[in-house]
């Protein structure tokens, strides 16, 4: 594997850019593997970095039924925080920020993790509470969030409306200043490629058809497309189509698939400084570094696989931006898109054991996976190394539907994740 | 915007109309004491969750504001059929 440095990057500039050798070789499968992920997603790709750096298993296969981060990771709107109400949340969407600092380094591969800060907006009485109180439990979990006013806001945001008279006022906000971006597809290549250089096999146009299991119940390898592999380890991190993966291996899982969707404009000179997200109004936006605004729209109502959502959920988000940022009225949408997010009941996810031995899963991100990457990469690799999970992702346990300890964050979060 | 018939009003209209109510024919168990934690789970959180052929309740709230049971594919996300609430299952 080359080693990008300053010096590596001008000498190819000054020789036109080519010959950039290929960044992680197209594996062809294999007929066994210590451990299997399926799912070549950031949260896969990082699981089996994770496995091969931390716990020495580098027989490893990353299977992908379409083309590395072509799903949900390339689908997203790179928001990066950790601002959740509860203790075991904070601390296990915390545990995945702290990951994010020094990722670009770690990985040799720039991942663009930008701290741009996370305003999140109060527009009534009860957001202003509601808001406070998520300060207030997040600084006792140790996670940074502070009120400001609205000038204060303004001041953080000038697109920002902040008149008295305006549809959607705004009363005050909390800002995470860890909280920020990140290059969503840079994530997948910077995991995919460190995983490989580790002798991870990553094997692209790979669909798993079936999970085979032996006399004693435990798994014992994956039916695919490309032929059957054996492994005694499998995890799934198969995001939307969890429920079809695990289906395979006889299990119900408490998960509903929607899509979600996203959209961009017109690229422009950097205006927007930072991340907004109004969760009473439904709107959330920050700009990429390419200019364009990047803005997330809600879920639709229905369970779908098809990868795209209605107008009217788009027009929705939109008529509320134009409302709180007035200044860009007239721009024009450049792209809209849909993902397939994977919502459980207390808005949780699931990362752990199963019910079948040696089957990992983690799933039940819903609408906001691309933050806890990292951490959601390490934690499968913890549960699936150690066969047990990591004190920080036990509480998110699959039980918990059956002995009620739900983590509740579907009304502490309100809309947006 | 998919359009939907509302097997009462016998129209094609607007999903906007419509609210989604989830999977259908989840039947409440008739004696909630005699449940196991099994049991419960199955009844409030285990979904169906398919790709593909997808039983769902909807309401037709801005219209005649009743339930009804429709069949959609969750992956072309087209209607097959819809009928009235106790109708067996299609």
């Amino acid at each position: 594997m080359t080693r990008f440095s300053a010096f590596s990057l001008f000498a190819k500039a000054l020789g036109g850019h080519q010959d950039w050798p290929e960044q992680w070789p197209d594996a062809a499968p294999k007929p066994a593997y210590d451990a299997i992920i399926v799912g070549g997603g950031g949260h896969g790709l990082g699981a089996a970095y994770y496995l091969a750096k931390k716990y020495g298993i580098t027989n490893v296969a990353v299977l992908e039924k379409g083309w590395i981060g072509g799903g949900n990771t390339g689908r997203n709107t790179t928001i990066i925080r950790s601002n959740y109400l509860y203790d075991e949340s904070a601390h296990l969407y915390d545990h995945a920020v702290k990951l994010w600092d020094g990722l670009s380094q770690e990985l040799n591969y720039n991942v663009m993790y930008s701290k741009r800060g996370v305003m999140m907006l109060a527009h009534n009485v009860h957001d202003v509470q509601s808001l406070q109180r998520h300060i207030n439990a997040n600084r006792l979990n140790g996670v940074d969030n502070e009120w400001l006013t609205p000038e204060q806001a303004k001041a953080y945001c000038p697109p920002l409306n902040i008149s008295p008279d305006a549809r959607h006022p705004v009363l005050g906000a909390a800002l995470q200043r860890r909280g920020g971006t990140a290059r969503h597809d840079s994530v997948a290549w910077g995991y995919a490629r460190a995983a490989a250089a580790l002798g991870v096999d990553i094997i692209q146009n790979c669909a798993v058809t079936g999970i085979r299991s032996g006399a004693d119940g435990a798994v014992e390898g994956v039916e695919t497309t490309r032929g059957y592999i054996a492994s005694k380890r499998v995890g799934v991190s198969a995001a939307g189509n969890t429920s079809v993966v695990m289906q395979m291996a006889g299990l119900d899982f408490p998960l509903e698939s929607y899509p979600l969707q996203a959209l961009v404009s017109e690229p422009i000179k950097p205006t927007f400084p930072c991340v907004v997200m109004s969760n009473t109004v439904h709107a959330y936006m920050s700009q990429s570094d390419k200019g364009e605004l990047v803005i997330g729209a809600g879920t639709d109502q229905y369970v779908s696989y098809s990868q795209r959502g209605a107008l009217h959920i788009v027009e929705h988000t939109l008529a509320a931006i134009c409302e709180i940022f007035p200044i860009y009225r007239r721009m024009r949408m450049l792209r809209t898109w849909g993902g397939i997010v994977d919502v459980t009941p207390d808005r949780s996810p699931i990362l752990g054991k199963t019910p079948v031995k040696g089957l990992y899963v983690n799933c039940g991100w819903g609408t906001g996976g691309f933050k806890a990457t990292p951490g959601a990469g390490d934690l499968l690799a913890y549960t699936m190394a150690k066969d047990e999970p990591h004190p920080i992702n036990a509480p998110f346990n699959l039980d918990r539907f059956r002995n009620g300890r739900l983590i509740d964050e579907a009304a502490a979060a309100a809309v947006a994740h | 915007m998919i359009l939907i018939h509302c097997p009462y009003c016998d129209e094609k209209r607007p999903e906007i109309e419509f609210a989604n109510a989830g999977q259908a024919h989840v039947a409440r168990p008739l004696d909630p004491s005699s449940q196991s934690d099994e049991e419960w789970e199955a009844y409030l959180f285990i979904r169906a969750n398919p790709r593909g052929r997808h039983h769902e309740r909807w309401r037709h709230v801005h219209g005649c504001g009743r339930f009804f049971n429709a069949v959609r594919d969750t992956v072309t996300d087209k209607f097959e059929t819809t009928y009235k609430a106790g109708e067996p299952r299609r």
